[in-house]
């Protein structure tokens, strides 16, 4: 680059130094040692843009439409605002490619994937934005057209953006982690592939986003960020391995093992016994993970494994946070026929959340508005002691229905008999 | 015919298959894996029920990747790592070997290059973040800065295990909006009402929209000078932003209003106890790029409270649990001021309502 040209960054340059990796010494390798004189001036323009951000304490990037043919969401449009003084960065949007459930690359791929961005954005991106998606940052409006096209080809597609279907996210689950209960690979793509359509059109009241954790550990943070949580879990009795707990309590100590696994169970469900075998209460465990993760060798998640199913999870706009609630306190996954029902679960909460929530409204905020019951019977789902902490505390409520709500509980609960006994 | 270029229509194949870029240990054991182990500090071992082995060798990244540095990573990748490799949602980067022969030299040759190793079990991990001035529309504050200039200071407790148990953080450059829960998160906080460019209200926004954005209802439609605009009420306003970014001639960010709060005690886990949200512990603080050292200083504050004070296996929200929040005050040396005490929906629930006190 012409010397004369570059911006000089005297802030940014403070964040060159320190050990941890520097962003802004990846920005100069692109200004200063790529090959391409586009991507020297869009590297230099961006830092000088910066660089006014520090000094003024202000952004300077306003939105707009932009998003390539056939879709209508996917890209986020940034213009900038002080484009006069920077012009070689004056357009500078993102595009949001959906990534494989858990993250998973060659080499071979992100390197063709350089090679793309190099041709036609700024040769910056980010694994991953805090929705999921790669980030492809820097291009112009036309090169966004250009890029998807050469990255559609080989497989990749756009995420979403604006009131739509989101990119979902899963942990690395079944892949690695023997906490695993579920196939993370499997659920994520059935759901989030049979909604393509409200992925790149948005059409919905506002943003929906699926994510799938392998256990209770929740390492997505899908209770907390997701309108539709699928978190892997077991039924049956965990498994123990009482050779690897004695051989635990060697290691560790007795008082360890009291202290960190046994009076850390929330309901009180483990007991440790004179001869260093542990008893598991497993009618009272509530899965929480705890004693697995401390003594990963010695316990494990039973065979009888399924899934939880959580709604309404998001950040704060507009009412404020809310975690996902239950309405799914258990589900098998194993045949097709219930990944169909899962898939059907998925599209039956859309349809409702498409038809019912208010602009601008999360499917967490619209059933605060209209109350989780009628959120149940618009999908069909029948209410259970699992998806409350405790019952009502307030006697406002009308209960003229009593008799027959009863009545259908127990014959609810003689069908689930029946069908038990086979 | 037209000479118009023909525009090609997307193939929609949506998320690709996962199977092709895992590695095939990983393939090979999908749902397979019987137990983990930590062997030193950025490292796990995975161990599957047929005695297969995955090495993973975790390091931080400055997750905002220039081609160059992906290039190199790729390279390690290559030589170390079957070529194999993946992303945590904390953008540090994960390598996977079947060969224990090699973790070493890779983590030796990681270091080489300037990434840093670690980020596993009882350490503070990378810090999640959001776009910042480098690329949003409506941030307070940069988010990529704030990250490098506190994990630089923080990098000792990446690179080892020697916090009660793991330790999340996260970033948000505005008060609404991407940032998520954590142990530890820093987020913009405005202190003053937006100030409204009158003139061009009517242009940009579409105003009942923006009325309707508002949580506390503080905003209603007017004439100013003859335009139609909108009017604030600012004894109402709680300073959110919600409508800044419907509309952007509702400036709520500012150089000198616009500060920092550090909320703690974010947990997504469900070990132990239930998840919880974080809770708001400082705010004032000043943004100060570009280290913003007022920020990092409260930080290390509150993780050498933690650090000495909580056994193993307590996470932030479980440590102040047991020794409630009165000690915490006094522990981290934070101010409690009416500020802290909870006045949106639902807000009693978070009242003491017992005689519980510890003296
Ligand atoms: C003004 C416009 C906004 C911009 C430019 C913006 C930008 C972004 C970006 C780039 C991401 C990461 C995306 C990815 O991983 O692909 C993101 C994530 C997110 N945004 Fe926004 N955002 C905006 C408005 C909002 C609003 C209004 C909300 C909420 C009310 C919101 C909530 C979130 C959340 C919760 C996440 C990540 C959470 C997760 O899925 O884990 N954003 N945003
Ligand atoms: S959520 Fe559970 S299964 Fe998934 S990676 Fe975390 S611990 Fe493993
Ligand atoms: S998983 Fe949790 S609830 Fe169940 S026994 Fe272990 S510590 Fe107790
Ligand atoms: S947190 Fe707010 S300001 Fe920051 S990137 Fe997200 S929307 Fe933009
Ligand atoms: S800043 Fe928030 S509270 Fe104030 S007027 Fe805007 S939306 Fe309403």
């Amino acid at each position: 680059m012409d010397q004369k040209k570059i911006h000089p960054t005297p802030m940014l340059d403070v964040l060159e130094e320190g050990p941890w990796p520097s962003f802004i010494a990846g920005f100069k390798r692109l200004r200063d040692k790529h090959p391409e004189k586009r991507i020297n001036e869009m590297a230099n323009s961006l830092l000088g843009q910066l660089e006014h951000s520090y000094e003024t304490r202000k952004g300077y990037w306003k939105g707009g439409t932009v998003s390539v043919f056939g879709y209508g969401g996917g890209i986020i449009p940034r213009f900038s605002e002080v484009g006069a003084a920077f012009p070689e960065s004056k357009e500078f949007h993102t595009l949001r490619v959906q990534p494989p459930a858990g993250n998973f690359y060659t080499t071979a791929m992100l390197r063709q994937l350089a090679d793309s961005w190099e041709k036609f954005g700024s040769g910056m991106v980010t694994f991953h934005g805090q929705t999921g998606n790669i980030m492809f940052i820097g291009t112009t409006t036309e090169n966004t057209q250009h890029f998807f096209d050469e990255i559609n080809d080989y497989g990749w597609d756009l995420g979403g953006a604006g009131p739509c279907v989101r990119t979902a996210m899963s942990c690395v689950g079944s892949a690695r982690c023997e906490q695993s209960c579920c196939n993370e690979q499997a659920i994520h793509r059935h759901l989030v592939n049979t909604f393509t359509d409200d992925v790149h059109r948005p059409a919905l009241p506002y943003k929906f986003k699926f994510k799938v954790s392998g256990c209770p550990n929740d390492c997505v943070n899908s209770i907390e960020r997701s309108d539709f949580a699928v978190i892997g879990t077991w039924r049956d009795d965990m498994k123990i391995d009482q050779t690897e707990v004695k051989a635990f309590v060697k290691k560790k100590g007795r008082q360890y093992m009291i202290d960190n696994v046994v009076t850390r169970c929330p309901t009180q469900c483990l007991s440790l016994k004179d001869d260093d075998t542990l008893v598991v209460d497993n009618k009272n465990c509530v899965r929480c993970m705890h004693c697995l993760n401390v003594m990963p060798k010695a316990l494990s998640p039973g065979d009888d494994k399924g899934v939880t199913i959580l709604i309404g999870g998001k950040r704060t706009l507009k009412i404020g946070d809310l975690m996902g609630t239950v309405i799914v306190p258990f589900m098998k996954l194993d045949t097709p026929e219930d990944y169909e029902k899962i898939v059907e679960l998925g599209q039956n909460t859309i349809d409702f959340f498409a038809e019912n929530a208010l602009e601008h409204e999360r499917t967490g905020e619209m059933i605060e508005r209209i109350g989780l019951v009628n959120f149940l019977e618009g999908v069909g789902i029948e209410v259970d002691p699992n998806m409350v902490n405790h019952p009502r505390t307030s006697s406002y409520v009308r209960t003229d229905g009593w008799d027959e709500e009863a009545e259908k509980w127990f014959q609810r609960k003689a069908e689930e008999k029946a069908a038990a006994a086979g | 015919m037209s000479d118009k270029p023909k525009l090609r229509p997307p193939i929609e194949t949506g998320c690709p298959d996962g199977f092709q870029y895992m590695h095939p240990v990983m393939r090979k054991n999908y749902g397979q894996w019987s137990y983990h182990e930590h062997p030193r500090p950025g490292v796990l071992k995975h161990v599957a029920h047929n005695g297969d082995v995955i090495w993973t060798v975790k390091a931080g990244t400055q997750r905002i990747l220039d081609v160059f540095t992906l290039r190199t990573l790729c390279d390690i990748g290559e030589k170390y790592a079957d070529g194999y490799v993946r992303f945590t949602i904390r953008s540090n980067i994960e390598y996977m070997l079947a060969d224990a022969k090699k973790v070493e030299p890779l983590i030796k040759t990681l270091e080489d290059a300037g990434f840093v190793v670690g980020g596993t079990a009882n350490s503070v991990s990378m810090i999640s973040h959001t776009q910042g001035w480098l690329h949003c529309d409506i941030p307070g504050t940069d988010a990529s800065g704030v990250v490098k200039a506190m994990m630089d200071e923080l990098i000792d407790e990446f690179k080892n295990h020697n916090m009660p148990n793991r330790v999340h953080m996260t970033t948000s450059c505005c008060q609404i909006n991407c940032g998520g829960q954590g142990d530890i998160a820093i987020n913009v906080q405005h202190t003053k009402p937006p100030k409204i460019n009158h003139n061009l209200v009517a242009n940009v926004c579409e105003r009942p929209s923006v009325v309707a954005r508002c949580p506390v209802a503080a905003i209603r439609p007017a004439q100013v000078n003859g335009k139609p605009s909108l009017e604030v009420d600012e004894k109402k306003c709680i300073c959110c932003g919600a409508c800044y970014p419907p509309c952007p001639p509702m400036q709520i960010n500012d150089p000198e209003h616009t500060k920092l709060a550090i909320w703690v005690g974010g947990n997504h886990s469900n070990a132990r106890g239930k998840p919880t949200f974080q809770k708001l512990v400082a705010a004032g603080i000043p943004n100060n790029p570009p280290r913003w050292p007022e920020a990092t200083a409260i930080v290390k504050q509150i993780l050498k409270a933690y650090k000495e004070d909580a056994r193993d296996w307590e996470r932030i929200n479980d440590w102040i649990e047991r020794i409630g929040w009165p000690r915490f005050f006094e522990k981290t040396g934070l101010p409690f001021t009416k500020y802290h005490i909870d006045n949106w929906k639902g807000a009693r629930n978070s009242l003491n309502a017992s005689t519980h006190i510890r003296f």
